[in-house]
């Protein structure tokens, strides 16, 4: 086991350090995730009250959780390019070459990616006295719990789609195809609750439904705060990451 | 190491055909050939990245083909495509190497060391790859294939893109690396003079081995000296060549040549003999340059630009 550890926790390590030596990288993923925030946010204050939610949340406070999943996936989707990257320059062959079994190099490509995109949530969590979310250190550390998950799924469809990529515009095209809708439906923009017929369909089918779902039940430390019960929530949540890596692993053998 | 009547290709081109040879072992090995000859098809064969369609292969008594992880433990890799990543440094990059292989702690630091000493990087050691001159990443790349202390060691192009300087420096290393221990290398190359150096050549042209043996055992069996004319009318000239001297003369991408046992005392007649249609003429002892030529009918050309892509792929993907 320690031969399948070891190169996955160095690949993951290598992926960190990269994150951190690109200032540009470090700099602009902390700027979009408080733009994000703001704009959203702040441009839909009072636009709408979200239906189904106990009483004293508003639309701001409503978007947060979403918002951080957001720049979360994205993150999470960005940092699979350097899987393209590493294709190109040539390094992904001198890993492939090593005598290292394909699960630990997608293990430490997707274990590396995943942190970053939840280093990135973090960063906005202070928000969350600002907006009166009332989660204690619990709560927060168990929310963090569903945002890796989530980090690590999207990180996961991120390494299929790019492993057979030459180019990082098809990529780029791939991954908004999926991405968008996944989130859109996802209960980050409005509540299940308060969907048409046919979209609450499509958003009990959306695998993220759930993870962000698990996400506001730890933050609020309450069940009524999204549409699955937290069992469920949780369940499907670390279920599409298994089954996401396994289709990485596999997709990485061919 | 042992290659046998190994064959490929990539949709209907032949990349590889019936290719057979034997490496000893601590043997330098060069690979000659032009690009697009074969050399990296053979070369991804032998590192376990590609599976032949027929053939098979051996490395340090193992099969390429039945045990790969076996041979990847014993084989270090230099590709053509830089392998070291920019953003980390030198001993960064061996260190992320050595966890690949299962190595770690102080037995790691220690080889990564040594080696970084040993090629001359020490004193970069914790700079940047990215700030690295093309010489030194090359230098490191090498330190990175030796870290596992592999028995057979692959070097596709090695100094591709390198500067002569950079190249004579990059040799010197393996020359150094080899006097330190006992590693097969197996290096696939384009240029002639980097051939000259090795134990052993084997020439590759169009996925066909067409001369295997010691650089002084090939340009021996050409005979005598090699006679060049540069001239405007080839076929013409080597025509009348051939017939005034009966001697055979071939056409060479446009150059006449004349292999003779007395190149010299030839010069002068035939610039007495064809006045005003001879350019230049040139005598030397045969290179391996003129063991292509006689093996393949055509010249192998040294670098030509645009030639330097990446050869054996299929352009249509």
């Amino acid at each position: 086991m320690g031969d399948a550890l070891l190169p996955a926790w160095s690949l993951g390590w290598r992926e960190i350090v990269r994150f951190h030596r690109d200032r540009a990288r470090v700099v602009s993923g902390i700027a979009t995730a408080l733009l994000f925030w703001m704009l959203i946010g702040f441009g839909m204050r009072g636009s709408f009250t979200p239906a189904g939610m106990p009483s004293g949340v508003g639309a701001v406070e409503y978007l947060f959780p979403g918002t951080v999943v957001f720049v979360v996936l994205v993150t999470a989707i960005v940092g699979t390019f350097s899987l393209i990257e590493d294709r190109r320059s040539g390094f992904l062959q001198g890993v492939i070459v090593a005598p290292v079994p394909r699960a630990s190099i997608v293990l430490g490509k997707v274990l590396g990616g995943a942190s970053i995109a939840l280093l990135q949530g973090v960063v906005l969590l202070p928000l969350l006295g600002a907006l009166g979310i009332p989660a204690g250190l619990p709560g927060i550390l168990l929310g963090l719990v569903a945002l890796f998950a989530m980090a690590f799924t999207l990180t996961c469809i991120g390494f299929v789609v790019a492993w057979g990529m030459e180019s990082i515009q098809g990529f780029h095209g791939i991954v908004n195809l999926l991405l968008l809708p996944l989130w859109f439906l996802s209960g980050a923009l409005f509540p299940l609750d308060g969907a048409a017929g046919p979209l609450k369909v499509l958003m009990r089918l959306d695998p993220l439904a759930y993870g962000l779902a698990a996400f506001r039940q730890a933050l609020y430390g309450r069940a009524d705060v999204a549409f699955a019960d937290p069992a469920t929530a949780w369940c499907v949540t670390m279920g599409f990451a298994a089954a996401t890596f396994g289709a990485a692993v596999l997709v990485s053998r061919r | 190491m042992a290659v046998v009547r190994l064959g490929h290709r990539y949709r209907h081109r032949p990349a590889l055909e019936d290719v057979s040879f034997e490496v000893g072992r601590g043997e330098l090995f060069g690979l000659l050939g032009p690009n697009g000859g074969g050399k990296t098809t053979l070369l991804r064969i032998l590192a376990t990245l590609l599976v032949p369609e027929s053939g098979r292969a051996e490395i340090a008594g193992r099969d390429v083909l039945r045990e790969p992880v076996a041979v990847r433990r014993r084989i270090g890799v230099v590709f053509q495509d830089p392998g070291l990543d920019p953003w980390l440094t030198p001993a960064e990059n061996l260190r992320h190497q050595g966890h690949l292989y299962g190595l770690r702690g102080t037995e790691l630091a220690e080889r990564t060391a040594r080696l970084l000493d040993e090629l001359g990087v020490a004193g970069r050691a914790d700079d940047l790859v990215r700030t690295l001159s093309g010489g030194l990443r090359r230098r490191v790349e090498l330190a990175k294939g030796l870290l596992h202390d592999p028995d057979v060691l692959l070097l596709d192009e090695p100094t591709v893109g390198l500067d002569p300087g950079g190249r004579r420096e990059f040799w010197r290393s393996v020359g150094r690396v080899r006097g330190e221990r006992e590693v097969t290398v197996l290096v696939t190359t384009h240029l002639m003079h980097e051939a000259e150096a090795c134990d052993r050549v084997g020439i590759l042209d169009r996925g066909r081995l067409v001369a295997l043996g010691s650089p002084q055992e090939l340009e021996s069996g050409i005979r005598g000296d090699v006679v060049a004319l540069e001239t405007a009318e080839p076929d013409r000239l080597a025509a009348a060549v051939a017939e005034r001297f009966a001697t055979e003369a071939q056409v060479v991408d446009g150059i006449v040549r004349i292999e003779r046992l007395d190149g010299a005392a030839l010069v002068p007649r035939l610039a007495e003999s064809f006045p005003g249609m001879i350019r230049s003429i040139t005598v030397g002892r045969p290179t391996l340059d003129d063991v292509f030529v006689q093996r393949t009918g055509h010249r192998l050309r040294d670098g030509a630009p645009g030639e330097l892509g990446n050869e054996d792929e299929p352009s249509d993907g």
